[in-house]
């Protein structure tokens, strides 16, 4: 028991009280309290000073770490500039502006309560306002107590950094939410409910005794309530249909259009001329059941942003040099031939050549390849990298919307709209659909008016009432609504549902491989050189516990269990390696020429030296390994598909790759991102439906070329570039399931299909015989309705759950 | 009978202002954001122990 009650207070001591992250290289004690960086130490003492303590009560260690933020004080001051200002703020009058910033780390309810009390950090703040699952707060303040770089740096003193970025800048964000759906549904269902109401009698012949000034009454009022539904709650099925007309084809929204037009003007006639009651609350329930449809294939995952471009991550401002002085300035305003100042973890907005510093460039956003590349002075550094270590200086070459990388979002892939050469299957049918009904209803409209022409005009209009498409248009969106929130839960993120019916059809498979088949994490290393003793093993591993590069995490975690020795001195020299002191002796680890060794011309992985007093012991060869369980997605899915790798790597892997996926993978190595682009171009025209899978920037071309593009990501609210899908990394295993989900949930909608039309039939069997009545239209047409959505419902979720995809039915 | 009448009036005018009520509500974003709310109300409203001048929120 005591021992127990020690270990935890062990663990307590030794993590960190504001962001809960194991304090490794030093721990702060300050008020009873331990911090593992000055950092997190800092943000508790501003919250302690402001008596917001209670930050901490709500939730366990909920800050975010605070070790690798940057202080520079300047790095806000584009933030004064008017223009900027003013495309930032929602909201501006004499004393006060509103603004809104997406803020990452929004993660806990101990966020939203240190955010929401703003004001008592500082008078100037009027209100915050936390939306958590769009991770933004929207802050109103007095512009002449605080200003919005004041605003931003407090909110980055209290650990909150907002991310700003040029896309914020460049087009205001205020996209209105649209909520016209929903008051068309519920205007719809305020008048099928009311309608329903007053046509109840009806049903049950108790008009003729309420008498005839109820009844007409009654006809009058549901006259009135179907106006609302038919000029408001129907107009998107209005424009819908015409738009295909004007393109001369037949989508699902035709046969509705008919259905309504026929309802709607042969009740006026049946009221106002015959005077009889009608099929106005049949209309009502159409419509009604149609929006729910529409809506709950509306699943949106407000988190997510399946649009980005390169403009989403670039930053607002770069630091201009001119004659020996530093400016921040816009990233607009930024000219070729401008001298910029790049700092640590620092984007490089722009195409540019190194003259002073040494630069270790991270490009995982572009390639996924999380290693620096060091770059030397005079060679051409591309936009798109994060600068780790010491401050460099760079002349700029292209504009930032012309580089090398971000040309790709001039090429005409990108220009073109959605097309519509796949037609959804839905539309397919429609097409045969409504000819087959105004088929049957002209048929039926010829042989009654040889001997009753007022019963052909009924059986014609009952006809076109009665297989009013209603059940098979809802068979498709809760079908496709259904499968779109299985892979979400699935951790697999789909844009829109029309994704899902092009999944379907998906026939090849192109992966990118950094990043995506290889994941940093299963890094494999070998050693070559003298044997390593366990004290060697124990220094080197107290060694790179004090780096955070990724070289170091991975030589970290493959000397799993080795304990730490201590050593007198560590030092990381950034962008070259480690130094440190073990009883007089210098050890160094890292590149060849800060160890002094000699590259053996090998080129194959990464590697890391070990040098000790200036002779070198041996190399860790550090080559990035296969996610786990792809190997097996891979040959799952040649089964019926063909799989090709598009790589921007050397082809050194190649031997290795083919022996791990077989024979019959196309893999293609030294792809630039256009080529990968023009690759999905030419497998299109070759008559190919692709899914793309890659990662980073680069891939960005070639994801918005195939047929549908999935972006993988290891944390999903993180960058990715613009997809049809985003796809969580650990969810990749089971995408050749995803795509024959797709495939099967295709089949639901082909059966649903069935089921509607076996319905139909029993209505028309009745319509052609002019039988039909409004109550057999009020009950049959609801009932149609439910049950399509009850049986696309459960079997979907039945087969998701046969299929592994969902652990419980419903 | 001909009480029907007025009735049919009111419940027409009660289910017409909720349709106004709803479509009001959902006008002044409350459907926006359907969580934080949930969150929000946990919330204690701490009493103030420091003493300290309370900001007006108009400029002076």
């Amino acid at each position: 028991m005591s021992k127990y009650h020690k270990t935890v207070a062990d663990k307590a001591a030794k993590t960190c009280y504001h962001c809960g992250e194991v304090c490794v290289e030093e721990i702060i004690p300050y008020d009873d309290k331990s911090f593992c960086c000055t950092g997190c130490k800092l943000v508790y003492d501003v919250l302690l000073e402001n008596d917001l303590c209670n930050y901490y009560a709500i939730e366990n260690n909920p800050g975010g770490t605070q070790r690798n933020v940057s202080t520079r004080g300047n790095r806000f001051d584009y933030l004064s500039d008017e223009e900027i200002i003013r495309k930032l703020l929602d909201f501006q009058n004499e004393t006060e502006s509103h603004v809104t910033f997406t803020i990452p780390l929004i993660h806990c309810a101990s966020c939203i309560w240190l955010l929401e009390n703003l004001h008592q950090l500082h008078d100037g703040v009027i209100s915050g306002r936390v939306d958590f699952l769009k991770k933004t707060v929207h802050v109103k303040f007095n512009h002449q107590r605080i200003s919005l770089r004041d605003l931003v740096l407090l909110l980055s003193h209290i650990g909150y950094e907002p991310t700003i970025n040029l896309a914020d800048v460049e087009n205001k964000r205020a996209r209105p939410i649209d909520r016209k759906l929903i008051y068309k549904l519920a205007v719809a269902g305020f008048c099928f409910g009311n309608m329903m109401f007053f046509s109840l009698p009806e049903y049950f012949s108790e008009a003729e005794l309420l008498g005839d000034g109820f009844r007409g009454l009654f006809n009058y009022l549901n006259v009135g309530l179907a106006l609302p539904v038919f000029f408001y709650s129907a107009t998107d099925y209005y424009r819908s249909a015409w738009i295909a007309l004007k393109n001369r084809t037949v989508n699902m929204d035709v046969p509705i259009v008919i259905g309504i037009f026929a309802l709607f003007f042969f009740s006026l006639y049946e009221i106002f001329i015959v005077g009889q009651e009608g099929y106005m609350d049949t209309l009502g329930g159409l419509l009604f059941f149609l929006l729910i449809g529409k809506i709950y294939q509306q699943k949106t995952f407000d988190t997510l942003s399946f649009d980005r471009d390169y403009k989403a991550y670039f930053p607002v401002a770069v630091t201009r040099v001119k004659q020996g002085a530093e400016e921040v300035i816009p990233l607009t305003k930024l000219q070729v031939g401008d001298i910029i100042r790049v700092r640590h973890e620092e984007l490089i907005p722009s195409d540019s050549i190194l003259i002073e510093g040494e630069a270790s460039i991270d490009y995982s956003f572009v390639t996924g390849e999380e290693v620096p590349v060091n770059k030397k002075q005079g060679e051409l550094v591309y936009a798109g990298g994060r600068q780790k270590g010491n401050p460099i200086t760079l002349t700029v070459q292209k504009s930032p919307s012309q580089g090398y990388l971000t040309d790709l979002w001039n090429n005409e892939a990108f220009e073109k709209k959605e097309d519509s050469s796949l037609e959804s299957l839905a539309t397919r049918i429609s097409g045969k659909f409504t000819v087959t009904v105004l088929m049957i209803a002209l048929a039926a409209l010829v042989y009654w008016s040889y001997t009753d022409v007022a019963l052909g005009v009924r059986a014609f209009t009952a006809v076109l009432i009665i297989t009013c498409p209603c059940a098979l248009a809802m068979s498709t969106p809760f079908t496709l609504g259904n499968t779109l929130r299985i892979f979400g839960q699935g951790k697999f993120y789909l844009k829109n549902p029309q994704v899902i019916e092009r999944m379907a059809k998906v026939d090849t498979v192109v992966f990118d491989k950094t990043g995506t088949l290889t994941d940093p994490s299963a890094a494999s290393i070998t050693y070559q050189g003298e044997p390593l003793t366990l004290q060697t093993k124990a220094i080197v591993k107290s060694l790179v516990n004090n780096s955070t590069h990724p070289l170091s995490n991975r030589i970290n975690s493959w000397l799993e269990g080795v304990h730490l020795e201590r050593l007198d001195k560590i030092e990381e020299i950034k962008g070259k390696g480690l130094v440190g002191l073990y009883k007089g002796q210098e050890i160094r680890l890292g590149s060849a020429d800060f160890t002094g060794a000699e590259t053996n011309g090998q080129t194959g992985g990464n590697q890391v030296f070990l040098a000790v007093e200036g002779s070198v012991l041996g190399c860790f060869s550090i080559q990035s390994g296969l996610r786990p369980g792809i190997a097996q997605v891979v040959q799952k899915m040649g089964k019926d598909r063909d799989v090709h790798f598009l790589s921007g790597d050397h082809d050194h892997e190649r031997v290795h790759l083919q022996g791990v996926f077989g024979p019959d993978v196309t893999m293609n190595f030294n792809q630039s991102p256009l080529q990968k682009l023009d690759y999905l171009k030419k497998l299109r025209q070759a008559g190919r439906q692709c899914v793309m899978i890659g990662d980073g920037l680069n891939d960005a071309g070639a994801l918005r070329e195939s047929r549908v593009g999935v972006a993988l990501t290891t944390q999903a609210s993180n960058f990715s570039p613009a997809s049809d899908a985003i796809m969580d990394a650990t969810a990749l295993t089971n995408l050749p399931t995803y795509l024959d989900f797709a495939k099967t949930s295709r089949k639901i909608i082909k059966a649903s299909f069935g089921l509607s039309f076996t319905y139909n039939a029993v209505g028309v069997f009745f319509a052609v015989q002019g039988l039909v009545s409004p109550l057999f239209c009020a009950i049959l047409m609801p009932l149609s309705s439910i049950s399509v959505v009850v049986f696309t419902t459960i079997t979907t979720n039945y087969i998701a759950y046969t299929m592994g995809l969902k652990k419980k039915i419903i | 009978m001909e009480v029907i009448f007025i009735l049919i009036g009111i419940s027409i005018v009660m289910a017409s202002s909720f349709l106004w009520l709803f479509i009001r509500a959902m006008r002044s974003g409350q459907y926006d954001d359907t969580y934080t709310p949930s969150i929000r109300i946990l919330f204690d409203q701490k009493v103030k122990t420091k003493e300290k001048e309370v900001p007006s929120t108009k400029s002076k």
